[in-house]
């Protein structure tokens, strides 16, 4: 049997240019070529979606299902680590370590990201969700401070345990099905009434797996600390592109399953949403430390994620997509603004570094608001139109419970965006503080995430329409 | 096109405010003023050309409507629509707007660009307010207006300022979203019934649905209107923000800020769920008798100069709230010139106040006394605005409340003559003011300017405001009578089984 090569294009391109820069390293070190090898694989691989966009959908193997929903979010994910990747640069310039192996990593973790989004199959989810999982704990530790290191083991420790959870899930159902294809084991799941002990194991394992990675309540303990010590910007990979992925698939593997049908499977994602939202954004409310800030706010958002995720009806896969796109460039957008901020030796989240910023560098100040707001949901931006979506899904499918809790977040969520803001704008400046240097392509990126916030926010028509018309599976 | 432009010229004008801000503090300044003079002429040409007496076809409800599709494969189009109401509370903005600013003028001295832009965006917000006729648009500049204005408080404000602001933004927000549940339940029920998805508010109204959910719903719209009124108990954020607020801020809070609240029970909650409006009114009307007593009495017992003022509004808006409740054609109308009135009357008291803080540096009236022999201008103008603010004939708020008392009386006899009684409240706390303030011995020597120039055109634009409302309100009427008939009639028409 010929395996179609063209659909997975873009996994072939990210596999050979990680390959391409090691060995170009190997031979020769320059932090400016490995650069703009990575940024070329980046945007020729973001380039070749949209031509075999004719294909889909394709079934390669068993493992992988090329379709209109993988080539979106594998966009999505390319755009990340475009944008993760110019903020880099000069970030990383003048650090302790040399900076070439960061980018090999990132290329590295996005094809894992990729083969995520598109896997169809245990085992790929597995590769790839591993894949992500180990360039990421070298990624935590990278520039080896101590804090860096600290965060570096303890996602190592807590992933690791959570991936034998989720083997362990995977190999019950396994068991149980003699299948390990999503939609086998869609066809195959017994019906509400008929779930045994086994498969209900097997799910709550494979559930704690994956809420490790969303870092959704009570398995978000690794998140705050992961978020402060690790680079900004692979805080903001994290952030975006990690959670995004293993959200996709999620979406994926539920896809076919009314969640309503089986009672305790809903009642279960019901309670890790609410407690996700009321931890995050009631923790968030004392943070004095930027990064750990936005990682319980970023706690809270996957939760209400999980609003649209449980409802049912037309707007559920669209509602969850758009909120993420939308996530994705706010939450990029807020860190890169600390990356841009961030001196040669610590990165810039203590609130005191935000002192008055207004003053010092208003366009950023401005930013970093814009950012904010779109954050807790205000008008103009993305954030609003998403909030509004998921909202709207959950009106459609009557979850009132999930919506006043969402609602009830905002309120408080609110709450501490508005307090950034005011230390932004009222404090003065804090003598001693210092005012870094001026980052180039970091500012053109959130210059760029700028301009698609607004657009978002203004006039998201053809953006929803672009992710309303996605198909998901084979059909 | 008129109306979107209505919306567009404060915004643009408020960015080029902003980048011109640093070339001088003048210039964000005349930006904003010369935005709102046209804006305001635009009003008045659309006012000039108002058919007044002509009745309204079915297929022209509307005086001008721009409709243009927005995010179609949700059903929300960008629907702006004028009427006799929407007119006269866009004109009351555009005029408050140019009023603002003069209070600003020498008040801000510090990035004096930056409150120009949240100024001209936090009137742009309101005004789309006032036109939207989408639920979504509604919503979407219903949130709009706020963060500006909590710029407004927490950059600018005095010396309690962030927790004002905070206190601000959470009530109105928590209002705010408690509203966009219930514009989306209402969207999923009329889809679900006609198969049509659409936030447009011509389709929605007349939706039917049982009693029970049109109550819930009709509190979900109304969390967000009472909060804003503010009526009692939702309005404990009013004294805090408007004291804390600079004086441009304050007359845009009080002028308008608060009749987006007023407007928001007319024109969406009582037409989209008339029954539960039915049902739910004795409640409203005594909480709008309950809040103009309150809002008398603890405004006469407030030291603070602006607080005082501010508790005012509570009672003010009492009065409006009683109007719309007893949903009886004069009190609508009494409600209309209430709403005008306030919105001009309170806006001079909180200019007046705000000069004189910036003279005497202080809002005690403990301190003041005895200002009238070196600021008699001043003292008479705030004279005249208390007089108004009591309700003397001649002026505005006398043909408003007596009109909503008139209208009530028919519904609720015991009602009215409770409102009533908070007027004498009111007219003790008015003398009382003037009393400690510019009355009495000099306290503590002080020696300032009287109102200049500027200050003294803009007060004389308020008080012919004023008298023009007291002594001929008829053309307010006018313009405003068919569009409230047209209210009327939706809601008797689906009031009828």
């Amino acid at each position: 049997m010929s395996i179609p090569l063209m659909p997975i294009l873009p996994l072939i391109v990210l596999s050979a240019a990680s390959v391409i820069v090691m060995l170009t390293v190997a031979c020769y070190r320059n932090h400016r070529l490995t650069y703009f090898l990575t940024l070329a694989t980046t945007v020729v691989a973001f380039l070749i979606l949209p031509v075999i966009s004719s294909q889909v959908p394709a079934q390669v193997t068993s493992l992988l299902l090329i379709d209109g929903y993988a080539l979106f979010y594998s966009g999505l994910i390319l755009l990340c680590l475009l944008a993760v990747t110019l903020s880099s640069y000069d970030y990383l310039n003048g650090r302790r370590e040399s900076p070439d192996e960061y980018y090999i990593l990132l290329l590295i973790a996005t094809l894992g990201s990729v083969i995520l989004v598109a896997s169809s199959h245990f085992a790929s989810f597995f590769l790839g969700l591993e894949i992500l999982s180990i360039s990421l704990y070298a990624l935590i530790a990278y520039d080896r401070r101590p804090l860096m290191i600290e965060a570096g083991l303890k996602y190592l420790v807590l992933a690791a345990a959570s991936s034998s959870f989720l083997l362990f899930g995977m190999a019950l159902i396994y068991a149980q099905l003699g299948t390990m294809s999503f939609p086998e084991i869609a066809s195959k799941l017994p019906s509400a009434g008929a779930i045994d002990l086994v498969y209900a194991v097997a799910i709550v394992m494979i559930i704690i797996g994956i809420g490790f990675k969303l870092s959704l309540v009570p398995f978000h303990m690794w998140t705050p600390d992961v978020y402060q010590g690790a680079p900004a910007p692979v805080t903001a990979y994290i952030a975006t592109v990690s959670k995004g992925a293993v959200f996709a698939l999620l979406l994926r593997y539920f896809s076919g399953v009314e969640l309503h049908a089986y009672g305790s499977l809903f009642v279960i994602f019901t309670i890790i949403a609410i407690i996700s939202m009321f931890t995050g954004n009631l923790l968030a409310l004392f943070q004095t430390n930027i990064k750990r800030l936005l990682a319980y706010s970023s706690i809270a958002h996957l939760g209400y994620l999980l609003v649209a995720f449980l409802s049912s009806g037309p707007l559920r896969v669209s509602a969850v997509t758009f909120y993420l796109v939308a996530y994705f460039v706010m939450t990029l957008g807020a860190f890169g603004v600390v990356t841009v901020l961030s001196g040669k030796e610590n990165d810039a989240d203590e609130i005191e570094d935000y002192h008055g910023l207004i003053k010092r560098r208003p366009v950023l100040a401005a930013t970093f608001t814009a950012m904010l707001l779109s954050l807790a949901g205000m008008p103009l931006t993305a954030g609003f139109i998403g909030k509004f979506y998921l909202v709207a899904a959950g009106v459609g499918s009557m979850l009132w419970l999930l919506v006043i809790t969402l609602l009830v977040n905002s309120v408080i969520g609110l709450f501490y965006y508005l307090r950034v803001i005011a230390v932004m704008c009222v404090r003065e400046l804090e003598p001693g503080v210092s005012v870094p240097t001026r980052f180039m392509t970091g500012s053109l990126v959130l210059a760029a995430l700028f301009v698609a916030l607004v657009w978002l926010g203004v006039y998201p028509a053809p953006v929803l329409e672009m992710i309303q018309a996605i198909r998901l599976g084979a059909g | 096109m008129i109306l979107a432009l209505l919306i567009l010229i404060p915004s643009v004008a408020g960015a080029l405010a902003w980048f011109f801000g640093r070339m001088g503090n003048r210039w964000p300044r005349w930006i904003s003023l010369i935005a709102f003079g046209i804006d305001l002429l635009l009003v008045l040409l659309l006012w000039a050309n108002y058919p007044g007496e002509v009745d309204f076809t079915a297929n022209r409800a509307w005086f001008v409507e721009v409709q243009a599709p927005w995010i179609t494969s949700l059903g929300i189009g960008f629907h702006l629509a004028i009427d006799g109401i929407s007119l006269l509370l866009v004109m009351l903005s555009c005029f408050l707007g140019i009023m603002a600013t003069i209070a600003s003028w020498t008040e801000i001295q510090e990035r004096v660009g930056l409150f120009h832009f949240n100024l001209t965006w936090t009137v742009a917000g309101i005004i789309g307010v006032f036109l939207a006729l989408d639920l979504f648009l509604f919503y979407f500049f219903w949130e709009l207006m706020l963060v500006p204005m909590y710029f407004l408080i927490a950059l600018w404000g005095h010396e309690n300022r962030t927790y004002a602001s905070v206190k601000f933004f959470l009530f109105t927000q928590a209002g705010g979203l408690l509203m966009l549940l219930g514009i989306l339940a209402i969207y999923f029920i009329h889809g679900s019934q006609t198969g049509t998805y659409t936030f447009d508010y011509s389709e929605l109204l007349g939706t039917r649905m049982n009693p029970n959910t049109a109550l819930l719903l009709m509190l979900a719209f109304l969390a967000a209107f009472l909060v804003k009124l503010p009526a009692l108990p939702f309005h404990t954020w009013l004294p805090d923000a408007h004291t804390e607020a600079p004086t441009g801020g304050s007359v845009i809070l009080a002028g308008l800020l608060l009749k987006t609240g007023a407007y928001g029970i007319l024109r969406f909650a009582v037409p989209l769920f008339p029954g539960a409006a039915l049902q739910i009114a004795p409640w409203a009307m005594v909480a709008g008798v309950v809040g103009i007593v309150y809002g008398a009495v603890l405004a006469f017992a407030q030291t603070d100069l602006k607080r005082l003022v501010a508790y005012t509004s509570v009672s003010h808006m009492g009065f409006v709230l009683l109007g719309i409740f007893a949903w009886k054609e004069l009190a609508l109308l009494g409600v209309i010139i209430q709403i005008l009135c306030h919105g001009v009357g309170t806006g001079a008291l909180f200019m007046l106040v705000g000069s004189l803080q910036e003279r005497v540096h202080t809002r005690d009236t403990q301190r003041m006394g005895g200002l009238w022999g070196i600021a008699p201008r001043m003292g008479g103008a705030m004279l005249f605005f208390a007089l108004a603010s009591l309700g003397l004939p001649g002026m505005g708020n006398f043909v408003g409340e007596f009109l909503i008392l008139f209208g009530t009386y028919s519904v609720s006899a015991l009602l009215t003559a409770v409102a009533a009684g908070g007027l004498i409240v009111s007219t003790i706390y008015a003398l009382w003011m003037i009393q400690r303030v510019f009355y009495g011995p000099k306290k503590e020597g002080w020696k300032i300017s009287d109102l200049s120039l500027r200050e003294m055109a803009a007060m004389t634009a308020m008080i012919l405001g004023i008298l023009w409302l007291g002594l001929y309100p008829r053309p307010f009427i006018d313009t405003a009578r068919h569009s409230l008939d047209q209210i009327q009639n939706v809601v008797e028409s689906m009031r009828a089984p």
